[in-house]
């Protein structure tokens, strides 16, 4: 199996292949024509994306670009949108703060009413609970938060999700925090952070905004970032207007020097 | 009106408030009736629906009092005794109970009585609430004791009209003149002498047991064992047309131990393989596995709470009803969680009625919440205004602020310097004060809040919050409460 690592060989420019931006059932555009064309048409589903927050502390960013996939995984397209669950472990209530129903419907728009919230006490329950509402094909999506570095969500583990996955046709979004990215069988792996927004009248923050870098992507070139703000109202993903479009070098670029906790945030833009 | 063959003749038994102020009564044959008025609608009585009609008001009555009886054919007792300050004493409890009926339609009348005779007798012919219980008894009409006609007849003709002019003679003359069932029922009446009630019993738990002539200690035999009493329950609970909600399982050891697994499920069921896999779901979840020792030499399976379920006849796939399959699948999903991780792990989010963040979601197990619940759809064009996360309790944070009332300049966070470059608020939120002690003084009304959402340097967006204007508190601290996306 070819096991993509950050530092493996990278393909060719990205720009040198066109973009095919083609919305069908099996893929779910982001509504960006660059990004969807790396894609290929969009987030696949019925696959595991993997979603790491660039820095320990941008947790909540990452989280919001793991819903907002979810929420344009979920769709409200086919009249009412399936379920979304989302998984987290108790213990780390205190340290990430409590989903907010109101919060999480104010960011994304349209939100399927009938969020499940599983709470599970250790890593095991939350894995084994996470394949057990994978298998289940009433949802939409299933989010997983795992921090720190997780013994049990090793390649094995992995394999078996994205098994799961594929037969239940329901998305796994992996939200990975504080840890650095191992083998695994995503589809896509993410860095997300929040980043600065276009400023709203009156110098308020405006809508959310995020720096991606597609760390990896299965069968596919990656190393690219992009500044992506969402637009609530339509459902989509704009390229941010303050950074213009920004694809970075990827080369021995952003991507590759990717050390976790202590290094600077992976998105930097490309001069 | 109703009627009912009576002798030969087709007699009325009852008839409506219209009907009885047009002159007809009980007792007239039906030929009369219908020779005064022509366009009389009667309908043949039919008392097997009439008790089965007051059997189920018994079993409704059933959440007032344990201790309820039917009364055939028209009445039902209820022993409130203990349970009358539980509705807020004897009155309000009558009063509830009659607008209960009253909803349902009925024309009910309703009394307290010291007996269940005394109660029927000043329901049909007293007015409630009469103030003197005693006295009310003693004016009651002869009709009152239930008599045969011989008796009632004999009792006016000797000048005594109320039951309170017959039980102030002597007991003796009465039995020898009228029998002892008229001394019977005065002193019923009176609550000298009190009737055993036969009272209705609650429907029954549904309750299966499979004894063992030799202990069995295998887990496979155990499993199969309940599959067995599962099918069995299923049986049952399908010819009912019921599924269950609440499951037990009893075993019993040979040597007296008795382990207990009980398990809920969302939604009614009665699929053996569904229920089992809970049970295998309970046993894992337990601290200590179970220990069969020398064996169990029993197991009882008890069904705790039933719930109607209709049978349903199973779709192809790919059909419409694939979307009710996902439903389905997720109810099984919710129920397999609640029973491995506790019914409080597996949530839905609720609104509450509150400004203050922390208190403005609930946060209800999904298997006893099925309905969704809805959130109000965010104003277009805006940004979001409430946080993604929330932090309960708020974290402490050092803000150093251009002017002590305005917003954040630079704050400190988790051993992190942030640099605002997006500001938005106040957003001020008083405390409830109506919700303390002596809140409507201002010094007690609790610290407002002053919310600011906040963008840092790097893109990072915040929620903090000041607690307490600076006229309200010296020095207020500052917090930060959430994390914007």
């Amino acid at each position: 199996m070819p096991m993509l690592h950050p530092t493996s060989p990278r393909h060719n420019h990205p720009l040198a292949q066109p973009p095919v931006v083609r919305a069908d059932g099996l893929r779910c555009p982001l509504g960006v024509a660059a990004v969807d064309g790396v894609l290929r048409g969009g987030i696949a589903r019925a696959r595991i994306h993997e979603i790491y927050a660039a820095n320990p502390d941008d947790a909540s960013g990452a989280a919001g670009f793991a819903a907002l996939l979810a929420t344009r995984m979920v769709g409200k397209e086919e009249g009412r949108g399936k379920p979304l669950i989302w998984l987290r472990e108790r213990r780390k209530l205190h340290s990430h703060g409590i989903i907010q129903a109101k919060g999480l419907a104010e960011l994304c728009g349209a939100m399927p009413h009938d969020c499940l919230f599983v709470l599970a006490d250790d890593t095991k329950a939350l894995l084994r609970a996470g394949l057990d509402a994978l298998r289940c094909d009433g949802f939409g999506a299933v989010v997983i938060e795992a921090e720190g570095r997780v013994t049990e969500l090793d390649l094995t583990t992995s394999r078996r999700f994205a098994l799961a996955a594929e037969q239940s046709g329901v998305t796994l979004l992996l939200l990975r925090i504080g840890t650095e990215p191992g083998p695994s069988a995503a589809e896509t792996r993410w860095a997300a952070a929040s980043a600065p927004s276009r400023a709203w009248p009156a110098n308020a923050p405006g809508a959310a905004t995020f720096d991606l870098t597609l760390l990896r992507q299965r069968s596919g070139p990656s190393g690219m970032s992009w500044r992506l703000e969402w637009d609530r109202d339509r459902g989509i993903f704009h390229e941010a207007a303050l950074s213009g479009a920004v694809v970075s070098l990827s080369g021995d670029g952003s991507a590759a020097d990717y050390h976790g906790a202590e290094t600077e945030p992976i998105t930097r833009q490309a001069a | 009106m109703l009627y009912a063959k009576s002798g030969n003749a087709l007699r009325l038994t009852s008839g409506d408030a219209q009907a009885v102020r047009a002159g007809l009564c009980a007792g007239m044959s039906l030929a009369d009736a219908r020779a005064r008025f022509p366009h009389l609608i009667a309908v043949e009585q039919d008392s097997a629906a009439d008790s089965g009609w007051l059997a189920r008001l018994g079993q409704d009555c059933l959440g007032y009092t344990p201790q309820v009886t039917l009364l055939p054919p028209d009445a039902i007792g209820m022993d409130i005794t203990g349970s009358a300050h539980l509705f807020g004493g004897e009155l309000a409890m009558v009063d509830m109970v009659l607008d209960r009926f009253n909803d349902m339609g009925m024309t009910t009348r309703a009394a307290c009585g010291i007996t269940p005779e005394a109660a029927a007798a000043l329901a049909r012919y007293a007015d409630w609430p009469m103030g003197d219980e005693a006295a009310a008894i003693r004016g009651l009409p002869l009709d009152a004791l239930g008599l045969d006609d011989a008796a009632r007849r004999g009792l006016q003709r000797a000048g005594l009209t109320s039951v309170g002019a017959v039980a102030s003679r002597p007991m003796a003359a009465i039995a020898a003149r009228f029998g002892m069932a008229a001394v019977d029922a005065i002193e019923r009446l009176t609550g000298l002498e009190r009737a055993p009630m036969t009272a209705i019993k609650p429907p029954a738990p549904l309750h299966f047991t499979r004894r063992f002539a030799e202990p069995v200690t295998h887990q496979s035999a155990i499993a199969r064992s309940l599959l067995a009493l599962l099918q069995d329950a299923a049986c049952v609970l399908e010819k009912r047309g019921q599924g269950g909600r609440r499951f037990r399982l009893t075993l019993l050891r040979s040597d007296g131990a008795r382990h207990r697994l009980d398990i809920a499920t969302s939604a009614p069921t009665r699929d053996p393989a569904l229920v089992l896999r809970l049970f295998d779901e309970r046993i894992a979840t337990l601290a200590d596995p179970l220990d069969p020792g020398f064996g169990y030499d029993q197991m009882q399976l008890a069904i705790g709470a039933v719930e109607g379920l209709v049978s349903v006849q199973a779709t192809f796939v790919g059909e419409e009803g694939a979307q009710d399959g996902g439903e389905q699948a997720i109810a099984e999903l919710i129920d397999r969680l609640s029973t491995r991780l506790g019914p409080d792990c597996i949530q839905r989010l609720a609104p509450q009625d509150s400004h203050i963040p922390e208190q403005a979601q609930l946060a209800l197990p999904a298997s006893t919440n099925p309905a969704p619940l809805r959130w109000p759809a965010p104003p277009i064009g805006e940004p979001p205004l409430r946080p993604l996360f929330l932090f309960d309790p708020p974290q402490r944070i050092e803000v150093i602020a251009e002017v002590p009332d305005g917003p954040p300049h630079r704050f400190r966070w988790r051993r992190g310097l942030h640099e605002v470059r997006l500001y938005e608020g106040p957003e001020r939120i008083a405390g409830e004060w109506w919700r303390r002690r002596g809140g409507e003084q201002a010094a007690k009304a609790g610290l407002t809040r002053d919310y600011y959402r906040i963008e840092d340097m790097r893109g990072r967006r915040f929620w903090l919050f000041r607690h307490g204007l600076y006229a309200e508190k010296p020095d207020p601290r500052w917090y930060l409460h959430g994390l914007f996306a």
